[in-house]
């Protein structure tokens, strides 16, 4: 396999035979930029920052795939990872910092509580029962309690995948 | 110091406190809301000296609220539960945040989740939930429209 083919935004450009060039369009240069370089707002609620911490870390090494820049600013990040239960009291804080972020922005929601409330759903009265119930837009969602750092990077991975399978229409 | 065992310590109170009862199950010590102060003040610093309050806490048992003070003496490495039985139509006592500095957050927690009024307290706020939080969240009779009953198999 050639090694044009081997990365994965292979689909997006196009080799010309036998030469050392390749054909592609600007806007999937871009797709291509944006999904390798997603920058992470550092934003852990509850247990699953931990295991993002982990994710984050040598072992892990998020920085693999370009996202490895965690700001503590949401004005220089591209992707939320809600990482934990969202407490009531939280609510106004994440939509604010969601507001925050300049387009494009992705959401991951990260864990049960993030995804739906988790072992929170029932019985509970201060515990928002998901990011979507905040009318958060969710691009990509990590079951688990808490999910381990291979499942996120599974979800860092099918987000890449949805941003280079974007269409072109301006969102 | 040496550790005193709780029949000891509830001997003590006792003598000068005669009101005070032991609680059949849990052996704590129930006392009237009336002279919680007294107590308070006798187990701190004359008695058994308890130098922490560890912990107040309430149980909302329907006819009535429960509520208990766990105390510890880091010296004596003892500790004994105060437990107040307070009316639901009379839910208000006195605050020991004077005494113990840990009380002050740990009757607003209480204030917070049960709507136990302490009176004289330095700052009596709600602490976890948000400030403009209506109803007491522990209490047995609250419900909220956002609230999921489990179903009950």
């Amino acid at each position: 396999m050639a090694i044009i083919e081997r990365i994965p935004a292979s689909k997006l450009i196009h080799k010309i035979p036998g030469g050392g060039a390749f054909l592609t369009t600007s806007e999937n240069i871009l797709k291509w930029g944006k999904a390798s370089s997603l920058w992470p707002m550092t934003f852990g609620l509850a247990c699953c920052a931990i295991e993002m911490i982990a994710t984050g870390a040598s072992r892990f090494d998020i920085d693999r795939f370009g996202a490895g820049v965690f700001r503590a600013s949401p004005r220089q990040c591209d992707v939320m990872i809600v990482a934990g239960t969202i407490c009531i009291k939280m609510d106004d804080c994440i939509r604010r910092l969601y507001a925050q972020m300049p387009e494009p922005k992705y959401v991951i929601a990260m864990g049960n509580c993030a995804v739906s409330g988790g072992i929170f759903y029932h019985d509970t009265y201060s515990v928002t029962k998901g990011t979507d119930a905040l009318g958060i837009p969710v691009d990509v969602y990590i079951p688990g309690c808490p999910p381990r750092p291979e499942n996120l990077l599974f979800g860092l991975m099918k987000l890449q995948e949805k941003i280079r399978n974007e269409s072109d229409a301006p969102k | 110091m040496k550790v005193m065992p709780p029949n000891e310590i509830f001997e003590g109170i006792k003598a000068k406190f005669p009101e005070i009862r032991q609680e059949g199950l849990t052996g704590a010590v129930v006392i009237p809301k009336e002279s919680l102060l007294n107590i308070a003040r006798y187990l701190k610093d004359d008695g058994p000296g308890f130098d922490n309050l560890h912990c107040i806490t309430a149980i909302d048992k329907g006819e009535r609220f429960e509520l208990a003070y766990t105390l510890y003496s880091m010296r004596g490495h003892h500790g004994v539960t105060l437990k107040i039985y307070l009316a639901p139509d009379d839910l208000n006592v006195a605050s020991l945040a004077a005494l113990w500095k840990s009380a002050n957050w740990l009757e607003r927690e209480v204030y917070d989740l049960f709507g136990i009024d302490f009176s004289n307290h330095p700052d009596l706020r709600r602490i976890l939930n948000p400030y403009d939080w209506k109803e007491y969240p522990l209490r047995k009779s609250y419900s909220n429209p956002r609230f999921i009953t489990k179903p009950r198999l």
